[in-house]
């Protein structure tokens, strides 16, 4: 099995494995390490053919494999390169790598809106985690931002266009898990727009999962829209029987009201069982479900800020030091 | 360049399309010279020639007719037509005035080519004449650059074009009055 | 005099036609190759003539075809990449309106070396639509020389004409793959590369129009024959399309390793510039560098620069340029740089495919920055914002294009950052779209060989 190094940690993992999900596992295996993991916007997991266009992922590879240890002329997007045996990468450690990455984020808000006051996503957007940590203070664009009316797509997901970064993503969902795609990417260059073209309803039972891997506010839950700012509702595990789907879910709750229901992300934001309409728009009733309890959020997510998460001093105490390290690092980053 | 998103546009009273019969077998014949399962490879060339069976642009229901005969989703359809700068998703002039302006056509005079069609149709790039004559349309390299400026009409490339002969070209072309097409023989 | 491998017989009265053709030598290398050469030995011989691809890249044309996978049952193709798109090229579109025969008869030849039974012809739809470019395929069939058994020899091959639709991005391979596919032109994510899991997944390899055309002399003379002309590594003969402020704009085949100066000021080339003085050079279509003149001639270390690859892109970036497709255009000192450099912007930031967003993004922004500077309303700070902005898309997207759209912008700050800070300094002035016709720019000689 290859052996990779990022950022000086190593790892072994299966041949096929992609740099990107290299760096997730030396993630999982030591929370400590998480620093090595690169940021991504467009790959998801569970839909092939993802990644490779928002470039958030980019490294550096300065040693290519033991075979041929020559670098790698550019960047590479760390979510469709495999690992080869003894390659060598950079992600946090090259300053060079880290100002190309400044550059994509730059790229990716100058035509967003940047209205996080008043769109459902904030809170859960990953592009606010990615300017946040990947960007620069300011953006140096002042030209008039393309904007696009949000739009209506079918009764329960409205399109916000003007703040889509083209992922691809919904356009993967609809392909690969819906029967049907009615929409996708129309226009090219900076014109590209998802769109249905003509006025059309995304309907079917699995359409809701575009918002799910949506990773920003570009569609959203008609059903929960301004119902609350997601950092005042409570995520909870919780469960029904249905014939469609796992039917497990996070249901976020203000009191006993279930204002939304989504699938359950992972610590990378990725859903790994898609959810049914049903599930997901039409039972709004806590008896339709079984709790299971209060989801895990990051410490780091402004969710996460809530109090409500049962530990104990005793779980606390065990738990690995609470990604010290890599705020620290960040700090010294951002400093340098 | 802001608020690019036309209004979604409904087919509802809009002129229904359909192939002719010569058309239709010319489509099943390019569906077949590919691979099998491959015959989605003919998608550009159908749109080439529904475009001209609809006065040189493809209209949504036009789209929709191509979808039916290569049993495609409609979107399918639209994605691929509106990355293409050479389909024309609105109506259009009798002849459509591709001008080329990219750097080397500029270097030989297309920016004053252009303004001067420009003053002489009464419409700036991108537009159509009132009478519905002509659409001007500023293009990206033609690949005639030793011959520049030029523009292309239908299958037409006009060359060396000077301030003279692009308005004896335009009286030609308005006397003639009939419809060109990329496809044209 | 350069030799005339390709356009021998370009002025030959019915050239066009198979029967004119044939009669001047055609389709002599596919009764070589099939008759009396295995494939092995074409390609040995293609390896042998040190051919590189003609599209742009210059990459060694033996080596791509070897390494075409050959797994057991799946097929193979040859895609001629005649999507010639690049601003300043036009030697494919004269090539295949004149000799049309010679690209079928490449393409047979190439075939048979790689086992390829089915090519396809991507055209730009805007060639497409000159019927020139139709009838020759049928004709070659109609004769035999495509199809079943094509001269007794067991081997089979059809040639199919793919129309495209107006997408510069198409030109790039794998894009191209996509569109003959049926889809946009997005360009595929790379490694897999196409000699593994191109068209429709199988193998496949993309060839442009001339890379193609250039095997016929290399079989019907052999590879060493081929390889006596040029220097180097730059073997054999190139079309050049010469446009721009040149006396004598057209397509002209040189030896490679003629002087810069020979091509642009000898009569039998460019004939020197029209009317005025020599500003700045584009050797290779839109996408390499702009250089200042004196440096085109001359090297920065004073040598004179050859019309090779390597001569061209002596020097780096900093001094040099590339060969590129050869889509040349030279610049009087009435042209405005920071115009014609918005010009190259506008065009990149037209033809992104949108994919990926350093690309969808910088290249529309750069035409903003770009189209403020030279209309009077730039700021200070705009040349080394484009300049970082243009660092920041180069080497940092999925395909070519967003390093093409870099090169040409960084390229101009470099050589010509003065005339950018002209256009800040002198906003009125410059309102003018014909700003340096009456008064010529008076170059910093301290920018020239910067």
């Amino acid at each position: 099995m290859p052996k990779v190094t990022i950022d000086g940690v190593m790892i072994e993992v299966p041949e096929g494995t992609t740099i990107l999900q290299a760096a997730r596992m030396i993630g999982e295996r030591n929370k400590a390490d998480r620093h090595v993991v690169p940021p991504a916007m467009c790959y998801y997991t569970n839909l092939k053919t993802s990644g490779g266009y928002c470039r958030s992922c980019l490294v550096k590879v300065s040693k290519g494999s033991d075979r041929d240890p020559r670098p790698m002329p550019k960047p590479v997007a760390s979510c469709r390169t495999n690992v080869m045996d003894g390659m060598e990468v950079q992600n946090t450690t090259s300053p060079e790598l880290l100002d190309a990455r400044k550059g994509v984020v730059e790229f990716l808000l100058i035509n967003h809106p940047l209205d996080c006051p008043i769109c459902d996503q904030a809170g859960e957007c990953h592009l606010q985690d990615l300017s946040y940590e990947n960007g620069t203070e300011a953006s140096r664009y002042e030209f008039e931002r393309r904007t696009f009316v949000p739009i209506d797509i079918g009764d329960t997901i409205k399109l916000h266009m003007t703040r889509c970064i083209l992922c691809y993503r919904c356009v993967k969902v609809a392909d690969q898990i819906t029967d049907g795609r009615v929409h996708g990417v129309i226009n090219r260059g900076d014109v590209s727009e998802i769109s249905t073209y003509i006025q059309n309803a995304v309907d079917n039972d699995f359409s809701g999962n575009m918002i799910d891997v949506c990773p920003v506010g570009a569609l959203t839950d008609r059903t929960f829209r301004f119902a609350s700012r997601v950092w005042f509702t409570k995520p909870e595990d919780a469960h029904r029987s249905c014939e469609r789907c796992s039917g497990r879910v996070v249901l976020w709750l203000k009191g006993n009201e279930v204002l939304r229901v989504t699938g359950r992300k992972d610590q990378w934001g990725e859903v790994k069982e898609f959810i049914c309409n049903t599930c997901r728009f039409e039972k709004k009733d806590l008896a339709d479900w079984k709790v299971e309890g209060p989801r895990h959020i990051d410490r780091h997510s402004v969710i996460g800020q809530g109090h409500y998460e049962l530990e104990t001093k005793q779980q606390l105490l065990k738990a690995p030091a609470p990604n010290v390290p890599e705020l620290v690092r960040n700090k010294e980053l951002k400093e340098r | 360049m802001s608020a690019r998103t036309r209004p979604i546009t409904t087919t509802a009273g809009t002129r229904p399309f359909a192939f002719s019969e010569a058309a239709l077998a010319e489509c099943k014949a390019l569906m077949a010279r590919y691979p099998e399962g491959r015959s989605k490879s003919a998608l550009i060339p159908i749109l080439h020639i529904a475009q001209s069976e609809n006065d040189g642009w493809l209209s949504v229901n036009a789209m929709d007719a191509v979808a039916h005969v290569m049993g495609l989703q409609h979107i399918e359809v639209y994605e691929v037509a509106s990355f293409y700068s050479m389909f024309n998703l609105h109506p259009v002039g009798t002849y459509v005035l591709d001008v080329c302006r990219t750097a080397p056509c500029m270097l030989r005079g297309s920016d004053d080519l252009i303004a001067h069609l420009e003053k002489k149709l009464g419409v700036h790039c991108g537009e159509t004449t009132k009478d519905g004559m002509f659409t001007l349309k500023g293009v990206e390299c033609l690949g005639s650059c030793g011959t520049a400026p030029m523009l292309q009409c239908g299958a037409g490339y006009h060359e060396k074009l000077t301030i003279e002969s692009a308005d004896a070209l335009i009286d030609a072309l308005r006397a003639r009055n009939q419809r060109t097409n990329y496809t044209d023989q | 005099m350069s030799r005339k491998l390709l356009f021998e017989h370009i002025a030959t009265p019915g050239i066009r036609g198979l029967e004119g053709y044939r009669a001047n030598g055609g389709y002599r290398s596919v009764e070589k190759a099939l008759r009396t050469m295995s494939p092995e030995a074409v390609l040995e011989e293609v390896k042998k003539s040190g051919l590189r691809g003609r599209g742009g890249a210059g990459f060694p044309t033996g080596l791509k075809w070897s390494f075409l996978a050959k797994p057991e049952g799946v097929p193979r193709y040859l895609v001629v990449n005649a999507d010639e798109s690049e601003p300043g090229t036009f030697k494919d579109r004269y090539l295949m309106e004149r000799i049309p025969h010679m690209l079928i008869e490449g393409m047979i030849t190439s075939s048979f070396a790689m086992g390829a039974h089915t090519s396809y012809i991507y055209i730009r739809g805007e060639y497409f639509c000159r019927p020139d470019h139709r009838t020759s395929d049928a004709e070659a069939r109609a004769a035999g020389w495509l199809g079943k058994n094509i001269l007794g020899s067991g081997f089979d091959h059809e040639i199919h004409v793919q129309v495209g639709a107006g997408a510069y991005i198409c030109g790039e391979e794998t894009a191209l793959l996509e569109s003959l596919e049926g889809k946009r032109g997005n360009p595929r994510i790379k490694p897999p590369f196409p000699a593994v899991m191109g068209l429709y997944n199988c193998p496949t390899v993309v060839n442009n129009v001339e890379t193609i055309a250039a095997v016929v002399p290399i079989v019907n003379d052999g590879g060493e024959e081929y390889a006596k002309i040029g220097i180097g590594k730059s073997a054999g003969t190139k079309l050049i399309s010469a446009g721009g402020n040149v006396k004598r704009p057209g397509v002209y085949e040189i030896d490679l390793g003629i002087t810069c100066d020979e091509f642009i000021n000898s009569d039998e080339y460019c004939g020197g510039v029209e009317g005025r003085a020599f500003k700045a050079v584009v050797p290779g279509g839109s996408s390499v560098p702009i250089i200042p003149y004196e440096l085109f001639l001359k090297t920065a270390t004073g040598e004179s620069r050859l019309m090779t690859y390597e001569s061209l892109a002596d020097g780096g970036f900093a001094t040099g340029t590339m060969m590129g497709s050869g889509g040349f255009y030279a610049y009087n000192d009435a042209q405005c740089i920071v115009r014609s450099t918005w010009n190259h912007a506008r065009f990149y930031s037209h033809e992104s495919c949108g994919q990926c967003s350093p690309c969808r993004e910088g290249t529309g922004w750069m035409e903003k920055i770009l189209h403020r500077l030279e209309h009077g309303e730039g700021r200070s700070e705009d040349i080394d914002l484009l300049w970082d902005v243009q660092r920041k898309i180069e080497g940092n997207t999925i395909c070519p294009l967003g390093d093409a759209a870099a090169w040409p912008v960084a390229s101009a700050i470099r050589h010509f950052r003065d005339e950018f800070e002209y256009h800040i300094r002198f906003p009125q002035k410059v309102k003018d779209p014909k700003h340096f016709e009456k008064e010529p720019f008076a170059r910093n000689p301290k920018f020239a060989t910067a």
